[in-house]
């Protein structure tokens, strides 16, 4: 029971993590049309700032911070000097250049930085706090938890609140007419990529201390876990982000601490493929458009 | 030139929008050629169709099969590497650029083939068969394993659009260790399968050397695959795979059932991917998920969008290029002199980096590939007025 409880506490922490990384997943989605499938290898790239910045400043917050505005560049330069020119109208091209980002941007990486693997340091106690002689979250976990529900009601306020996600929704969803209406449409894409490569450079710099370390290659599986999650909650809709990204994260801590941690990517593997031939939609999908 | 041979410029083939390809029918016995500009010579102009085909792959087959001979042994390998690898690049050429269907997990249908072959091959060995027969068996059993493990995919990416299959297909290669290693009582986790050594027959044996014997078995399973997979792509399933590509709403409502057709297309992949893996393994006497990696996986699409989606003369000029280019990288790593850290850097990096510029370039400036760029040439220099009617990618139009 002592172990259950710690699992599924775990599950929420790691969730939380799957949820913002799904969530930068969906807010592409909804700009651009494109599952962004070097959205990991972006994500690692700023994680490597902030690795440096705070090995240079000692200072974790120094590191967080330089993390998400070398995302927000990333996004802006992968936008602009990549994806626009995807050639328009075929749904594979934007998937396929992304592909062969990640090759040139891992690859980069590991001839900048070697391929050993970094241990990276948080100014929190990893170990569980217990309550009642239960040991369930430590700090860490409990940090991680308040940045993922902050970071998702910020932008909750963005798109619901404020002029600027107004635009950004409209030019998503009715890009003629935002034109037509004064809203600079490709200034949004724009604007979604970059707030959605920092969302997932914090979601990479989150994870990267609970797993093994930094090296090019430690978001490979944050991005499936995270692909499973937008599939599971629907790539149309950010609650369904945060819903799928609980469920997964309980799924996968008890995968792991029940059967062990190989067990977890076979998890996802038929997770992903009970949901997808179960309701292909995702399960916050509403129903498609009769085609044929 | 006849008035029949101009109106085959426009073959079903060759057909762009599914109208085209409605309105000739894949019932029509009519020879389907390749775009050709009027009074470019052919050899042997009479023979059409399937004979011609068979004809053209038997004359390229006995070449390869005499090309060996001038290589020393390494080459054979290296040879014998390129035709493995064309096998999977061919089937996977036809899935993404006839069918629409991306799949960035053909290294896992690789491995299929190559634990089907070694696990057969095995209990073969035990129960004292060897030679051809060993063979023949093992390979058609890694077919199956292969055939059934796609069937099941193309099952589940039928009712998906692009990036969810190319997202399960992510998924699986990448749980490919996870489960050598759950199962590892039949996979032999990270270590892999061995299989016993297959020497070369005794009637050949002070002929040619065990590495050009392999380089020949890997030609004529090659050979096979490719003709079969030539042979659908001119027939009725590669224009059925076209149509749904082109227009999926249009193509249901001429009676092409769309959902069969896709899974017909990811299981002849996942055949033809599944006997690359079946050679690989008995080239190099092994399988291990080492050797499917994501990094592999990748390489294989980046072989078929260079050659040229949908083209096998691309995914042959392809797999030589992801097969030699790192070798090339490596050679070209070693003989400069550098210190040993940049040396161990630079080493497998360096070609992955090359690699995705390349498949980034290809896409955006050069759609179509190597095979596309070569056909734009001969429409330009046969009609110098004619605009590029021709997509080299059929593109989905947007909804």
């Amino acid at each position: 029971m002592d172990r259950l409880l710690f699992l599924l506490a775990t599950g929420l922490a790691r969730g939380a993590i799957f949820a913002l990384f799904a969530l930068s997943l969906v807010l592409i989605w909804r700009a651009a049309r494109i599952v962004n499938f070097a959205q990991g290898a972006m994500a690692v790239v700023a994680v490597y700032v902030a690795f440096a910045v705070t090995g240079l400043t000692g200072s974790y917050w120094a590191g967080l911070a330089s993390a998400l505005v070398a995302g927000a560049a990333i996004g802006f330069a992968v936008e602009r000097g990549v994806m626009r020119f995807a050639p328009q109208g075929s749904p594979l091209s934007g998937v396929i250049i992304a592909i062969g980002l990640v090759m040139v941007l891992q690859s980069a990486l590991g001839i900048a930085f070697g391929a050993q693997v970094r241990p990276m340091q948080v100014p929190f106690d990893e170990r569980p706090i217990e309550i009642a002689g239960v040991p369930v979250l430590s700090p860490y976990d409990l940090f991680v938890l308040t940045v993922a529900v902050a970071v998702m009601a910020g932008l909750a306020l963005l798109f619901a609140r404020t002029s600027l996600g107004l635009q950004l929704r409209a030019s998503a969803f009715a890009p003629e007419v935002s034109r037509l209406l004064g809203v600079r449409v490709s200034r949004m894409l724009t604007v979604g990529w970059m707030l959605s490569a920092a969302v997932a450079a914090l979601a990479a710099l989150l994870l990267v201390p609970t797993e093994l370390g930094l090296s090019p290659h430690s978001t490979d599986v944050l991005f499936v876990y995270a692909f499973t999650v937008a599939v599971v909650g629907g790539l149309d809709s950010p609650p369904g982000a945060l819903v799928g990204g609980l469920i997964v994260g309980v799924v996968m801590s008890l995968v792991t601490g029940y059967l062990g941690a190989t067990v977890a990517p076979i998890a996802v593997l038929v997770l992903l493929v009970v949901v997808l031939l179960v309701r292909p939609g995702g399960i916050f999908s509403a129903r498609q458009v009769r085609q044929a | 030139m006849s008035e029949t041979t101009t109106r085959a410029e426009t073959t079903p083939a060759e057909a762009t929008t599914p109208g085209e390809a409605a309105r000739a029918s894949p019932r029509m016995p009519r020879p389907l050629r390749t775009l050709r500009p009027p009074g470019t010579p052919r050899l042997l102009p009479r023979l059409t169709g399937l004979p011609r085909l068979l004809v053209v792959a038997a004359s390229l087959t006995v070449l390869a099969v005499a090309g060996t001979f001038l290589l020393d042994p390494y080459r054979n390998y290296q040879l014998a590497l390129v035709a493995a690898t064309f096998c999977a690049t061919g089937g996977l050429t036809l899935l993404i650029g006839l069918s629409g269907q991306l799949s960035l997990g053909h290294a896992a249908l690789m491995a299929t083939g190559g634990y089907g072959y070694a696990l057969t091959a095995n209990a073969l060995t035990e129960a004292g068969v060897d030679g051809v027969a060993r063979f023949v068996v093992s390979l058609f059993a890694a077919i199956a394993a292969a055939a059934l493990l796609g069937l099941l995919l193309g099952l589940a990416g039928a009712r998906l659009s692009g990036p969810y299959l190319a997202g399960v297909t992510l998924a699986l290669v990448i749980a490919l260790p996870a489960v050598t290693s759950v199962f590892g009582g039949v996979f032999r986790g990270d270590q892999g399968v061995q299989i016993a050594y297959d020497g070369v027959p005794p009637a050949l044996r002070a002929l040619i050397a065990v590495e050009q014997w392999q380089a020949w078995v890997s030609i004529l399973v090659t050979a096979v695959v490719i003709t079969w997979l030539v042979a659908i792509r001119r027939g009725r399933l590669g224009l059925r795979m076209r149509a749904v590509h082109g227009d999926e709403t249009a193509a249901r409502l001429a009676g092409v059932r769309s959902g069969r057709v896709k899974v017909a297309a990811f299981t002849v992949s996942a055949v033809s991917a599944g006997a690359g893996g079946a050679v690989l393994c008995f080239v190099t006497q092994s399988v291990s998920p080492g050797a499917y990696t994501l990094a592999f996986s990748l390489l294989l699409v980046v072989a078929v969008v260079v050659g040229g989606l949908g083209s096998i003369g691309g995914a042959a000029v392809g797999a030589v290029v992801v097969v030699l280019l790192p070798w090339l990288i490596g050679t070209g790593i070693d003989a400069v002199d550098l210190p040993s850290e940049v040396e161990q850097r630079l080493s497998g990096n360096l070609a992955v980096l090359v690699f995705g510029g390349l498949l980034i370039l290809v896409t955006a400036v050069w759609p179509g590939g190597l095979a596309g760029a070569l056909r734009r040439r001969r429409i330009r220099s046969s009609h110098p007025a004619a605009p590029p009617a021709l997509h080299p990618i059929p593109t989905e139009p947007e909804r």
